[in-house]
């Protein structure tokens, strides 16, 4: 086909298959992918600049919302990091919680994108299957933190909330519970063949492709690496505790789905295993208010993969920078090399696989279109808002404003 | 000629037609529901979406083509009615019937696709063009089985009337074991037909928003709304008359078991509309072709043989 048979599709900023604005300019030729352009930058927040301007306590509370699913991810790595600035050493029981909160919010995130991953499919009833059994997860989160996503468990030397008896009965009840339901959707995605028509084959990313990209995860996994920091750099209690590190052969959506999936017993059993054999003892230790100067990158396996911060500090109570780089952020790369050759059809699927998260993705975009910038302060870009609409006939001066009372 | 009137507008003619259609939707919608562990809506809610619809302000996209953009929603819910005539509801006969009428039921229940098709095309966006080719894409590939599992049963009972099928079958209630292959394949035909999972995909709602309908909003989205819920009923009464034509001779009995079989029918869709993924319309069309159109076929030749060893 020539260059006059192709369309371009918008799929984004505003898209049902997206939950967060984004934008994938797809050209197409029929049905197949020709070229994709990826555009972020929606969501952008501030956040790591909003950072410096804070203390180190504050700055977890705002860590904690870089991302809705993997909020215990980021603080994590962000008082590891802290601590190990500061020479700070967690109490082993506040370790071990924080890999049960950890574990706990990798189950929710992975029956998250379950449910996500069907609904991009077309599988609605799976999507609400899912999400059903992820609510059992979310009211323990709830029970454990006080919040369903965003549990504030950590603080600079330990954990805020301890597991006490009772709570960890209702969460091995929940756990059996949610072991079966995981086993189901196993065999699901193994013998439904809809389902298998729809994932086999799919955004094909080899090993090899993988580590050109730098994708983490399990997209990587799902491509036969075992690349999954808890193993290769055990953080917090993992270097105690005994696991599989999963991976497939796959290379495709469908091994993403099967490496999820199994993940999720992994977990099941991780978490059983650590409230076996959670120490008593303390769960903070005191931490200091400014922390020595110096820099350090600390990473944890977040539920869609390696999450890196960044963090220098020069004495005081704010970090000179903090640096974040979520995995979708690692993953986003492969997303082009993914897209390409498939059917439009198919490009949903291969989006949602790396279980993208947007606003943890978005970085400030500076578009150098060759013109000549100035910078201006405030009385001066107040007079070019000014001047700007004067030449266009209207007089900001003029405009009467009606009377306001004032309530302070 | 009065009675004849009220007969098509009012019962068992469109009126019956668009609340029984309004109901199945509810009961699609419950059922779909239900099966995903969900409440589900409460009966009244297809009502109440088309009435507030018909409320909202209706935009029609300046690159459209007016009449047509406003006609299409209406041609196609007059399709179904007209289609519906023919169907028998209410006694053994239908409102209207002649030989052949089998045909030009077929032939106006492709009236439908082919407004979603111009729908799409007309309105100018890419998401609904694209939408529009996969509804004629996926039309080719399961207008052939359907039309032949629905004609196949007619070369035994020997005439091209509905109504007339369903009398031959209601007298000779074995010879519907023969066609239970015809059965499954127009089952699963108008599920194609009737654009739902797993055969969605010309409104696939993650990849092209709405497909065809896109850009329609207002009383205009109503009509097509109607018009998608009375071919869900048209497509229930077809397939039941011919397929599942259980007689009792009473009228109003046979009124009742009409209602049973056709909620049966639904159900049996809106359960495969549960428990399967969309399928990309080239895995649709290999599917028709493969093993719908096959099967068609076979039974086609089956009834010609029963049909000489019977000498009927």
């Amino acid at each position: 086909m020539s260059e006059y048979n192709r369309v371009v599709i918008p799929i984004g900023p505003q898209h049902p298959s997206l939950k967060e604005p984004g934008c994938f300019t797809v050209t197409l030729e029929g049905e197949k992918i020709v070229d994709v352009v990826l555009g972020i930058g929606y969501n952008h927040r501030g956040i790591e600049k909003a950072c410096e301007s804070r203390n180190y306590t504050q700055i977890i509370y705002l860590l904690e919302r870089v991302c809705g699913i993997c909020s215990h991810s980021h603080t994590t790595v962000f008082c590891q990091g802290v601590e190990e600035l500061a020479g700070v050493e967690i109490p082993r029981r506040a370790a071990y919680i924080r890999v049960i909160v950890a574990e706990l919010e990798r189950l929710h995130s992975h029956l998250l994108w379950l449910g996500v991953a069907a609904h991009e499919i077309g599988f609605d009833t799976m999507f609400m299957y899912a999400w059903r059994d992820r609510e059992a997860v979310l009211d323990i989160l709830a029970a454990v933190g006080g919040n369903r996503v965003n549990y504030g468990i950590n603080t600079i030397g330990g954990v805020r909330r301890d597991i006490d008896d009772s709570l960890r009965q209702d969460i091995v009840k929940m756990l059996d519970a949610l072991a079966d339901q995981v086993k189901y959707y196993q065999e699901l995605a193994l013998t439904e063949t809809t389902l298998a028509a729809r994932l086999a084959g799919i955004g094909k990313l080899s090993g090899e492709d993988a580590l050109k990209y730098g994708a983490v995860g399990p997209v990587i996994r799902a491509a036969g690496i075992d690349f999954d920091i808890r193993a290769v750099d055990p953080y917090a209690a993992y270097g105690e505790i005994p696991f599989k590190v999963i991976t497939d052969t796959h290379a495709d959506v469908f091994g993403r789905t099967v490496v999820r999936i199994l993940e999720m017993l992994e977990s099941i059993e991780i978490i059983r295993f650590c409230l076996k054999n959670m120490p008593d003892g303390d769960i903070v230790t005191k931490a200091p208010r400014r922390i020595p100067a110096g820099e350090v990158i600390s990473r944890v396996e977040a539920p869609r993969g390696e999450d890196t911060h960044y963090i220098r500090s020069n004495g005081t109570e704010r970090p000179d920078r903090v640096r974040v780089r979520a995995p979708s952020e690692a993953n986003w790369h492969a997303m082009r090399h993914m897209l390409l050759g498939q059917y439009l059809a198919d490009a949903p699927i291969t989006i949602a696989a790396i279980d993208p998260c947007f606003s943890c993705t978005d970085r400030a975009i500076v578009v150098n279109s060759g013109r000549e910038t100035e910078v201006m302060d405030w009385p001066q870009l107040r007079q070019y808002s000014i001047d700007w609409y004067k030449k266009r006939g209207i007089d900001v001066a003029a405009i009467k404003m009606p009377e306001r009372r004032m309530y302070f | 000629m009065i009675i004849g009137l009220l007969k098509i507008i009012v019962f068992p003619g469109f009126i019956f037609l668009t609340v029984y259609g309004l109901l199945f939707e509810y009961l699609d919608r419950k059922v779909h529901a239900r099966l995903q562990n969900r409440m589900g809506p409460p009966w009244y809610q297809p009502l109440a979406d088309f009435l507030k619809l018909i409320g909202k302000e209706t935009i029609i996209p300046a690159d459209a083509n007016k009449t047509i953009f406003q006609i299409l929603p209406v041609v196609s819910l007059a399709a179904v009615a007209a289609a519906f005539v023919y169907v028998p509801v209410f006694g053994k006969a239908s409102i209207a019937s002649f030989q052949g009428d089998l045909i030009v039921v077929l032939y106006f229940l492709s009236i439908p696709t082919m407004c979603l098709f111009l729908a799409g095309w007309y309105s100018r966006s890419v998401y609904s063009t694209l939408g529009s080719v996969r509804t004629l894409t996926q039309m080719f590939a399961y207008e052939v089985p359907l039309f032949m599992a629905l004609l196949a049963p007619a070369l035994i009972a020997k005439t091209w009337s509905i109504t007339g099928m369903t009398a031959f079958y209601a007298e000779h209630p074995l010879y519907i074991l023969i066609n239970i292959p015809a059965f499954i394949v127009a089952l699963i035909a108008g599920q194609g037909k009737l654009e739902r999972v797993p055969f969605d995909t010309p409104e696939a709602e993650t990849e092209i928003v709405a497909g065809p309908l896109v850009e329609y909003s207002g009383r205009l989205l109503a009509l097509f709304r109607v018009a998608i819920d009375c071919e869900l009923v048209m497509v229930a009464s077809l397939v039941s008359a011919i397929f599942l034509p259980f007689m009792t001779g009473h009228a109003v009995l046979d009124f009742i078991l009409y209602l049973v079989k056709t909620v049966a029918v639904l159900l049996f869709l809106a359960l495969m509309r549960s428990v399967m993924a969309r399928l990309r319309v080239e895995q649709m069309v290999n599917f028709c072709w493969r093993y719908l159109t096959p099967i068609a076929i076979l039974q086609i030749i089956i009834n010609l043989l029963v049909r000489g060893g019977l000498g009927l």
